[in-house]
């Protein structure tokens, strides 16, 4: 019979556990039991924010539920454990269930740490750790008008961003005297503060609170130096707590200021219990960090199975992303070394700072920080932990090189084969190049697949693309985005192309630039710029469209197409409704509301388009460009007109916008919304751009999006007037149809963009690149061309007579067959 | 111009005039009550036809499809899910259990003409 060990906590590191178990010889003799304290099993609680931000919890999952059960492991999840039987080897739950161990695991992890501090128990006062925690923020925060967050550190400002993105202005309180103390000096925490008060995010240092106030629930915060702060809604991040409960009342040791002591083996002093993760005290402190928690569940699992390994400690450097602004400290940042010297730079006009700490003989990098930008934090933490010599000019790592290569001289090339790249899966290059070279792995999610680099933080992906460009190169080879087979360009490049030159159609191009015949990737790609560039009627070009494109309409079941007349903000007058109503009981017509407030005719057979629209243009309608990658709606709430709690005229703003950027073509898709209060009933911040009603203005969120992937818009911008706010659209708007790859939607153009939100926000509102105003030229030019592209279609009998199904018959489609679904009808299936 | 298989053609059907099709692109003609798709490769003045009927789902929507070449081999991609066929032989590209049925195509006097078995 098998052995059984129990494992008591399902968090990271819990996880991690299994997962080694799982793949090792363990499973012969022992049986594995999980007990998790939350609901959902293991999930990534790296990336809570994104939970809070719209992710569902089975994404974050590290295995989906079935996973333990297909590799023999029982996993019992919202099972709280209470108490250990050392003597008779067993555990009981708060269900009053009690089970038998041979070994018993600890992976019970830490809690938020809640200081002593008067009124803390009051309504509105959370902390910010399981989904749990963030499920009660959000049914909070409608109730609240203005939020606050104890502690200044790396959870509080993500914690801080996530409340401020919902509408609450939010301050910090650190009791420091600077952010993130651990990880940064005082200069590089002074520019960290100045980029967040850029943000609107108020930061208070050297702040200790001595009262929560409030009547039941929270209305401010008291400090000792007498000062107050006004808040409804408190988040407490003060630091982490290792839950060593269980251990202290089975008596074993636990540490003084909290953590249950185990030696590098991950040993208790009870031969048959063993902890690892955050739960621990090992080497004199507690490991905060998801790296070095998996590097213990690895080295427990070896030492059951009969190993000797040991944890002697783990790097701790790491590299963020703090509300758009990268942070990063490696090595030893704080070094205080007897004769180590630095290197500083410091651009407080674009909010940088970098450190570099050298040895004494100036040799050797200990360690340093990046606030602002830090790409090189990969290249320098490598560095650091292979101990490579510098090279003459260390300042090149932080300035750039001057009239050379980049990172001063040294590359992925130049490092060891035993140099750990993802130090969350502990995997090494040269585990990353035998899987390019032998596995045949050329692209870095098939990396990612074959070795689970990167699957950790992901922060090692931009070196796993340098490796790979790097060995292609070594081969001779290239990694570029280029079209097709047809385009050895990319589309930024065919956009210029196209410009420069003139050119005005595919065959043109494909001519001057191309090769072959082209395909439905190069086709609708240059259709598309030709678009965003001159601005021509479309079916000037209609056998290069996509089939929605080449129709003007949206192509559904057995080729029929649908029909969806503009209906600017979603505000329309009772007349037109009527049209809409007679025309579709006229040509028998399936109508729906969509998602975008306007109402979609299904069921018109391709010879049918053009009369359709000629009657719904007759009444003042315009196409809807619902089948294009172009704008579709700009969504609105009632706004102030009508809706008691509005600032603003939403409905005015969004007719203005929708009318501004109708049939603007871009790379894919653009929807908008505009919402007249923080209530946001228009949902634009799930849009690629939402404004949203200030007391003070509009505030200006883009790069949202539903869909498979949602995502919520970041703030570009706040407080702006009408036309500042279309401004910077017209710029953005712009920006992306330039750069962003074919059919990337801007969150998706924007997680890829170098240098993120910040670079975007320099580019938009500050002009960094100085080309605002030729984006907004450049955008005047596209809107002065619009044209109703279905009203210069049935007015041109030549267009017209491109609607048939044949070319040699007058006869329709007899495949079309419809069967009736409540009161309307529906296409029969093939 | 490829050499096209008229051996086993019974009948040339007459099926339009040149004009009535797009260049660089396809429409659909009923030739004895069958739908086929005409594409018309404009730029190297080849003529290709195959049934209209999809075989993945049954849509009748070839003819709709984008045209061009795969390392210079002509094919169409369906509109509605984007599978590959070959103009030559008809062969699914990207999914080997589907075919499409190929048609000889001739083009004199300015008309279109499809060869039936």
């Amino acid at each position: 019979m098998k052995k059984r060990i129990v494992l008591i906590g399902n968090g990271m590191t819990g996880y991690k556990f299994c997962e080694k178990f799982a793949a090792s010889p363990l499973v012969k003799d022992y049986e594995l039991l999980v007990f998790g304290e939350e609901f959902h099993p293991a999930y990534d609680r790296v990336h809570l924010t994104s939970y809070y931000t719209g992710t569902i919890p089975e994404e974050l999952l590290l295995a989906p539920a079935g996973w333990y059960a297909e590799h023999g492991i029982e996993l019992r999840t919202h099972e709280r454990i209470t108490s250990v039987d050392r003597e008779a080897k067993t555990i009981s739950s708060a269900k009053e269930l009690t089970y038998h161990y041979d070994i018993l695991v600890l992976a019970t992890g830490s809690s938020a740490f809640v200081p002593p501090i008067e009124g803390i128990e009051k309504e509105g006062v959370f902390v910010y750790r399981t989904f749990d925690d963030i499920d009660q923020i959000k049914k909070y925060i409608p109730r609240a008008q203005k939020a606050a967050v104890i502690g200044g550190g790396l959870l509080g400002l993500e914690a801080a961003k996530a409340v401020l993105d919902d509408g609450l202005p939010t301050s910090i309180v650190e009791f420091a005297p600077r952010l993130m103390p651990r990880q940064l000096d005082p200069q590089g925490a002074e520019i960290l503060k100045s980029k967040l008060e850029e943000f609107n995010l108020e930061v208070l240092l050297n702040k200790s609170t001595e009262k929560i106030v409030g009547n039941g629930s929270i209305e401010g915060l008291k400090f000792t130096d007498g000062s107050q702060l006004d808040a409804d809604l408190l988040v407490i991040s003060a630091g982490i707590r290792p839950r060593d409960e269980l251990a202290k009342q089975a008596g074993l040791e636990v540490h003084q200021r909290g953590g249950i002591v185990v030696n590098s083996k991950m040993e208790t002093a009870d031969p048959c219990i063993f902890a690892i993760g955050e739960c621990v005290v090992v080497h004199n402190m507690v490991w905060g960090l998801v790296a070095p928690c998996y590097e213990m569940a690895e080295v427990l699992v070896k030492n059951i199975g009969g190993g000797s390994a040991e944890f002697l400690g783990f790097d701790l450097s790491s590299k963020l992303k703090l509300i758009g602004t990268d942070v990063a400290s490696f090595g030893d940042a704080l070094s205080s070394e007897i004769g180590m010297k630095t290197i500083v730079y410091e651009n407080k006009a674009r909010g940088v700072y970098k450190r570099l700490n050298l040895s004494a003989d100036g040799k050797y990098l200990l360690g340093g920080i990046l606030v602002g930008e830090a790409e090189e934090y990969n290249m320098l933490k490598q560095v650091v932990n292979n101990k490579m010599v510098l090279p003459e000019n260390p300042e090149d790592f932080i300035l750039g090189a001057r009239g050379g290569e980049g990172g001063a001289g040294i590359s992925v090339g130049d490092l060891p084969d035993s140099a750990i790249i993802c130090s969350c899966e502990n995997i090494s290059k040269g585990q990353i190049l035998n899987a390019i070279e032998k596995d045949g792995c050329e692209a870095v999610p098939l990396i990612k697949k074959c070795t689970k680099a990167g699957t950790g933080c992901g922060g090692c992906m931009p070196m796993l693309d340098d490796l790979l460009t790097h060995y292609m190169k070594s081969q001779g080879r290239e990694v570029r985005k280029t079209i097709c087979e047809h385009f050895d360009y990319t589309r930024q490049e065919l956009y210029d192309l196209i410009k420069v030159n003139e050119i005005k159609s595919f065959p043109d191009l494909i001519k001057a630039h191309g090769k072959g015949s082209g395909c439905e990737i190069c086709k609708p790609v240059t259709a598309s710029l030709l678009a965003s560039i001159w601005n021509e009627v479309i079916v000037k070009h209609d056998t290069i469209q996509d089939t929605n494109d080449r129709f003007l309409a949206n192509i559904q079941q057995r080729g029929v197409y649908s029909v969806v007349p503009r209906i600017p903000g979603g505000e329309i007058t009772p007349d037109k409704l009527i049209v809409i109503g007679q025309v579709a009981k006229k040509y028998d017509l399936y109508t729906k509301i969509t998602g975008g407030q306007r109402i979609d005719l299904f069921g018109a057979r391709v010879d049918q388009l053009p009369s359709i629209w000629e009657e719904l243009i007759d009444a003042g309608f315009e196409s809807g460009h619902a089948y294009g990658k172009s704008l579709r709606t700009v969504k609105s709430c009632v706004g102030s007109t009508w809706c008691r709690y509005g600032m603003d005229d939403s409905v005015s703003f969004a007719v203005e916008v929708e009318n501004r950027y109708k049939g603007l073509r871009s790379p894919h898709k653009l929807k908008g919304g505009v919402s007249g209060c923080v209530r946001e009933c228009a949902e634009a911040k799930s849009k690629d751009f939402g404004i949203i009603a200030t007391d003070k203005g509009w505030n200006l969120f883009v790069c949202g999006n539903g869909g498979a992937n949602p995502r919520h818009a970041d703030l570009l911008a706040s407080d702006l007037d009408k036309e500042t706010c279309v401004k910077y659209l017209d710029r953005f708007l712009m920006f992306y149809i330039k750069t962003a790859g074919p059919l990337v939607r801007t969150a998706k153009w924007l997680s890829e963009l170098e240098g993120g939100l910040g670079y975007l926000k320099d580019v938009i509102v500050k002009d960094s690149l100085g080309i605002g105003e030729k984006l907004e030229m450049e955008m005047e030019e596209l809107i002065s061309h619009y044209q109703c592209e279905w009203t210069t279609v049935v007015r041109n009998p030549e267009m017209r007579a491109k609607f048939r199904h044949f070319v040699n018959s007058d006869q329709i489609d007899e495949n079309i067959k419809y069967v009736p679904m409540r009161g309307q009808k529906i296409p029969a299936k093939a | 111009m490829e050499t096209q298989i008229v051996t086993a053609v019974k009948e040339w059907i007459k099926a339009a005039a040149i004009e009535n099709f797009p260049e660089n692109g396809g429409a659909a003609v009923l030739i004895n009550g069958e739908q086929i798709a005409v594409f018309n490769f404009t730029n190297e003045g080849r003529w290709y036809a195959t049934q209209n009927r999809c075989p993945h789902k049954g849509e009748m929507a070839i003819s709709r499809g984008l045209t061009g070449d795969a390392d210079g081999h002509p094919k169409v991609a369906c509109p509605f899910h984007k599978r590959s066929f070959s103009l030559e032989d008809g062969k699914c590209l990207t999914d080997e259990q589907y075919q499409l049925k190929t048609y000889p195509v001739k083009v004199e006097d300015g008309f279109v003409f499809i060869g039936i078995e």
